[in-house]
């Protein structure tokens, strides 16, 4: 298929491999930010063609993952309101809140749907007039305009019915968080390509600065992946810390104005727990006051937030700031797996624990394990 | 204390998953059905269930229809009923014989758009060379149904004294799948979810009696097959590798895909492997056969695309691992149940 096998070659990746495995003059850890990004490395065995002198870590940017159980047992608290309808991506369907999920809620008789746009979410509220449509807005700046615009479409058609559950964060104070963390061994970052098309590579470029980081933005394909480790490498080997777009294919340096001044518009910056890391300030986005009757957190403010205590077994918040592996875990695949996550990078497709046990577990025997 | 990330209480109340043919079906099969139920030859969970009746050896398989739409570009419920079942019994390279049609109807359904289904439900069975022998209908209130359901029960006579069974793959043997992946789950996604993709992308529905049919002069060689259907190629790869005890390794690239249903794959952040066929099955030989298995089926217009796809190996065994495009490795896991579109 055109533009998709170019970035899929067998003999591309492997002269990358090579190239990566003769310039590496001591052992570099690098990260990738976006969850996509692990699930292409996983899916596609990317770390057999390292060598060894490359050890990439798996970052916090799987934002299905990083939302709080707090805030699911909220989304299946509306979402069994008999008034609602609930609209979501079918990611966060599976993803457990303290007791069920949203597909058990569903199968309980709440009114719960997929969409695959936000404004699909808009069209049932105006179709059905007598309910109330919430939709979970999940995501980095990548989703955020989006969701933005249907927030924006609804105020300018007068739809008093459409609400917005937003979970939504951004990603440069969570690398910020990481990069500062006095235990951090996290040497260069493979920048998140798809939130950098929004957002351009402005706050990259303070991170590159402030922290002493190589960072190279970088797409979602094999080779992007190979050759972005290997722009990470080669400036590590001669210790300099510039952003590189590698995903220019995409990504403009100034990003998309238009999305970013909707989303300006739209919504406000916030401080926003992240499962897994904590209390992160300025890393969410909630409604602006232009906006706030659109906001589920105030139509349905009589629900209760649970309090929630996260295992003490899990490890995901050293996961997420890539001081420890999957496999460093005496709960993976035993006590903790897909069907019943102990933690933040274990819930989605895109959690670094999810992509382990999908992808990863050769040695264990029986399809059952 | 109960941890908040533990999900507890998911046993009370069955979910759409439970019939997506993963592991959660499978759980019910085994914790709910199989404890009452099961006997010698329900246990072998094969496509079909193979009887001894006097000197006949039968074929016998049932299999109900919940499609929706009722219609999708290539087919309706009507010719599904039909292929669906037909090639359960040419799994175990049976002829099939006799179908039961059951059809449970809601209150209010057009009758021609009946009439519809019940014409392709015919001409379907009439392609597959079996007739109706039996049939009922029940008609249940407005909102207790989707339209329409129907079931089908089948027979065949198994014609081979070596029927192919889902514990026969040995390490070694080739893997071959009769044509492309993936059709029938993209048409019938497209259809659904008015997705406007741009395709005219047909569902593969069709009945494998006689492309099965051309393996049985392999005899004994001709260890297993599984026709694809829900939970796509992953699901056949894990039962086969579960229940023969074996490994299974393929090759990312040999496994052959209708450019468009890549594409609707890749923009829906959906795995081609997991995709539901209704016209595809996968075949596991002996290695000095599967060449002359590949030409065979690509003679009958409904083999042209078929391909070696992989082997079986002793190593992991239960597990199917697939050698991808740039030379990595990963496994293949079941679904545990439908899968979901991601958000990016």
């Amino acid at each position: 298929m055109k533009y998709v096998d170019e970035y899929r070659d067998l003999e591309l990746a492997g002269n990358l491999a090579n190239e990566l495995r003769q310039l590496c003059s001591k052992r570099w850890t690098i990260m990738e930010v976006c969850g996509g990004q692990t699930h292409t490395i996983l899916q596609y065995g990317i770390e057999d063609l390292l060598p060894e002198t490359i050890n990439l870590v798996h970052g916090p940017g799987c934002p299905v993952c990083v939302t709080p159980v707090a805030l699911i047992d909220k989304a299946i608290a509306i979402a069994l309101d008999p008034s609602v309808i609930f609209c979501s991506f079918g990611d966060m369907l599976r993803v457990p809140g303290s007791a069920i999920d949203l597909l058990e809620a569903k199968a309980r008789g709440a009114d719960v749907r997929i969409v695959y746009s936000p404004l699909d979410a808009l069209n049932i509220a105006q179709r059905n007039n007598d309910k109330k449509i919430v939709f979970l807005a999940v995501g980095f700046e990548t989703t955020a305009p989006a969701n933005a615009m249907a927030i924006h479409q609804a105020k300018k058609l007068g739809i008093s019915n459409f609400f917005v559950l937003s979970t939504q964060v951004t990603v440069p104070p969570v690398c910020a968080a990481i990069l500062q963390a006095p235990n951090n061994q996290v040497e260069a970052l493979i920048g998140p390509g798809h939130v950098c098309t929004i957002t351009g590579l402005k706050e990259y470029k303070f991170l590159a600065e402030h922290y002493k980081i190589p960072i190279v933005v970088a797409g979602f394909e094999p080779l992007d992946i190979l050759q972005a480790i290997l722009a990470c490498a080669r400036q590590l080997e001669s210790q300099r810390f510039d952003v590189i777009n590698q995903y220019s294919r995409v990504v403009e340096s100034e990003g998309n104005r238009f999305a970013r001044n909707l989303l300006e518009e739209v919504f406000d910056l916030c401080d926003r727990e992240w499962r897994g890391l904590g209390w992160i300030p300025k890393s969410g986005l909630k409604l602006s006051s232009d906006y706030r009757s659109f906001d589920a957190e105030r139509e349905f403010a009589s629900i209760a937030t649970s309090e929630c205590q996260e295992s003490p077994e899990c490890i995901s918040g050293q996961i997420l700031r890539g001081n420890k592996k999957p496999t460093d875990c005496a709960a993976f695949g035993i006590t903790c797996t897909p069907g019943r996550p102990l933690g933040a990078t274990m819930v989605s497709s895109e959690g670094t624990c999810a992509n382990y046990y999908k992808f990863k577990r050769f040695d264990l025997g029986s399809a059952n394990a | 204390m109960e941890s908040c990330g533990i999900a507890i209480g998911f046993s009370d109340v069955i979910r759409l998953g439970h019939g997506s043919g993963g592991k959660l079906t499978e759980q019910l099969v085994e914790k709910v059905f199989l404890p009452k139920i099961g006997n010698s030859i329900l246990n072998e969970l094969d496509d079909a269930a193979s009887l001894k009746i006097g000197d006949a050896n039968i074929a016998f398989s049932t299999d109900s229809y919940v499609v929706k739409p009722l219609f999708f570009p290539g087919g309706n419920i009507g010719s599904l009923a039909v292929h669906g079942t037909v090639n359960d019994l040419s799994m175990r390279l049976a002829r099939p014989l006799y179908l039961s049609v059951s059809f449970i109807i809601e209150e209010g359904f057009r009758i021609g758009e009946l009439s519809r289904i019940v014409e392709s439900l015919s001409q379907a069975a009439k392609e597959s060379q079996v007739d109706v022998a039996a049939a009922d209908t029940k008609v249940v209130n407005r909102g207790a149904g989707d339209g329409v359901y129907i079931n089908t029960t089948g027979i065949g006579i198994i014609e081979t004294r070596h029927p192919p069974a889902v514990r026969k793959a040995r390490p070694g043997d080739l893997i071959i799948i009769s044509s492309d992946l993936g059709r029938h789950g993209i048409a019938i996604l497209c259809a659904r979810e008015g997705l406007e993709l741009e395709t005219d992308l047909l569902s593969d529905s069709a009945s494998l009696s006689a492309l099965a049919l051309r393996l049985a002069r392999l005899g004994p060689a001709l260890h297993c097959m599984r026709d694809l259907t829900r939970g796509g190629l992953s699901s056949a790869l894990n039962e086969i590798a579960h229940a023969s005890k074996v490994g299974i390794e393929i090759n990312d690239s040999q496994v052959p895909i209708h450019p468009a249903v890549r594409g609707a794959c890749e923009l829906l952040g959906l795995d081609p492997l997991y995709v539901a066929c209704e016209g595809r099955f996968i075949c596991i030989v002996e290695a000095d056969r599967a060449d002359e298995v590949v030409e065979n089926l690509k003679l009958d217009p409904l083999g042209q695309e078929s391909a070696i796809i992989g082997r079986v190996t002793e190593e992991h065994p239960g597990r199917v691992v697939s050698r991808t495009a740039i030379g990595g490795r990963r496994i293949v896991d079941k679904l545990s149940g439908d899968q979901l579109p991601r958000i990016c």
